[in-house]
């Protein structure tokens, strides 16, 4: 169990290596945003920085056990319904609580 | 859209309470680091014990793509020393997908600062909420975390509509995250992201190439 000092150092740690990869590069690449290379980069890379994010949580799906059906229905419903109705917090809830359900009931381990 | 971090916030909370911590962890890590991705890898962490450095390398490692966000996130347009010091510290997922989304553009630096706090507040208020309840919930209540792949599913799909006539840039980021996870499996985000830098830029330079000779 860890105890509170372990803790709040973790914290602090957490926050200062956060904040610092934050902070430090505006003024570390502030000269490069004229360049056209980076505008390029920059107007294409929300997409593509989202989509590896989505990849990244979805990395230890393994398609050919029977539980991974639990997340593939929870982002099925999710795409569904933000497609549908593109209501960020609908689909969020309704994507969540399918996988909530199935990994609690049908899935559960 | 800030709204969809209620949900979020409160599956962080509810993993905190399950994972044995007090309730008001919840609200410290997520007013203080604001890195939601981050903050479900930390619970695991400290629940564990994970060594300080372990912490330290993983922040780091997650949230490199930060770096990134700097290139284009609209900074200069968030006027005053304290503004853009807050303004960095809550450079999130969220705030940069929703700062540098289409109807942004014109967005002051008052309008871009309340959108951050908003989010913040929302994220905090969450945790906490689910902190609190997480105790009356049992523990047979399982897979709450798919709230963060929900969140990234619905940035994913509203940056993709923002630009709708280039679809090769999610289809070659959806390629970097394959090829990262089989051949880095251990560093896959750090890897993708640099596949997918790298592949954006020889498209970039092949195309300006094709140009100058045409």
């Amino acid at each position: 169990m860890p105890d509170t000092p372990y803790l709040i150092a973790a914290v602090a740690i957490s926050a200062t290596v956060t904040w610092a990869l934050r902070a430090l590069p505006f003024a570390v690449l502030a000269p490069l945003r004229a360049s056209s290379t980076v505008q390029y980069l920059s107007t294409r890379m929300p997409a593509g920085v989202m989509v590896i994010l989505l990849a990244y949580c979805l990395r230890d799906l393994h398609l050919t056990e029977v539980r991974a059906i639990a997340p593939l229905a929870a982002l099925a419903v999710t795409i569904g319904l933000h497609l549908w109705r593109r209501n960020a917090l609908l689909s969020i809830l309704g994507g969540t609580t399918v996988h909530v359900v199935l990994a609690s009931t049908l899935f559960a381990h | 859209m800030g709204l969809g971090l209620v949900p979020l916030g409160l599956a962080f909370g509810v993993l905190v309470t399950q994972s044995g911590l007090a309730w008001w962890w919840a609200s410290a890590f997520t007013a203080l680091i604001y890195a939601g991705s981050f903050e479900f890898l930390l619970v695991a962490l400290v629940a564990a014990v994970a060594p300080l450095g372990t912490v330290a390398l993983t922040a780091f490692l997650v949230n490199i793509r930060h770096v990134f966000y700097t290139l284009s996130f609209p900074l200069h347009r968030v006027r005053g020393r304290l503004a853009k010091a807050y303004s960095t510290f809550a450079l999130t997922d969220e705030a940069y997908a929703l700062a540098t989304s289409e109807q942004a553009r014109s967005w002051p630096s008052r309008r871009i600062l309340w959108l951050q706090l908003y989010m913040h507040l929302y994220w905090v208020g969450g945790a906490t909420a689910g902190g609190l309840l997480g105790s009356l919930i049992p523990d047979s209540v399982t897979g709450l975390e798919f709230a963060l792949t929900a969140l990234f599913t619905v940035l994913a799909l509203d940056a993709i509509r923002d630009r709708r006539d280039d679809l090769p840039t999610p289809v070659l980021a959806l390629l970097s995250a394959l090829v990262a996870r089989l051949l880095f499996p251990g560093q896959m985000m750090l890897a993708a992201f640099v596949l997918f830098a790298a592949a954006l830029l020889t498209r970039h330079l092949t195309a300006r190439t094709r140009t100058r000779r045409a």
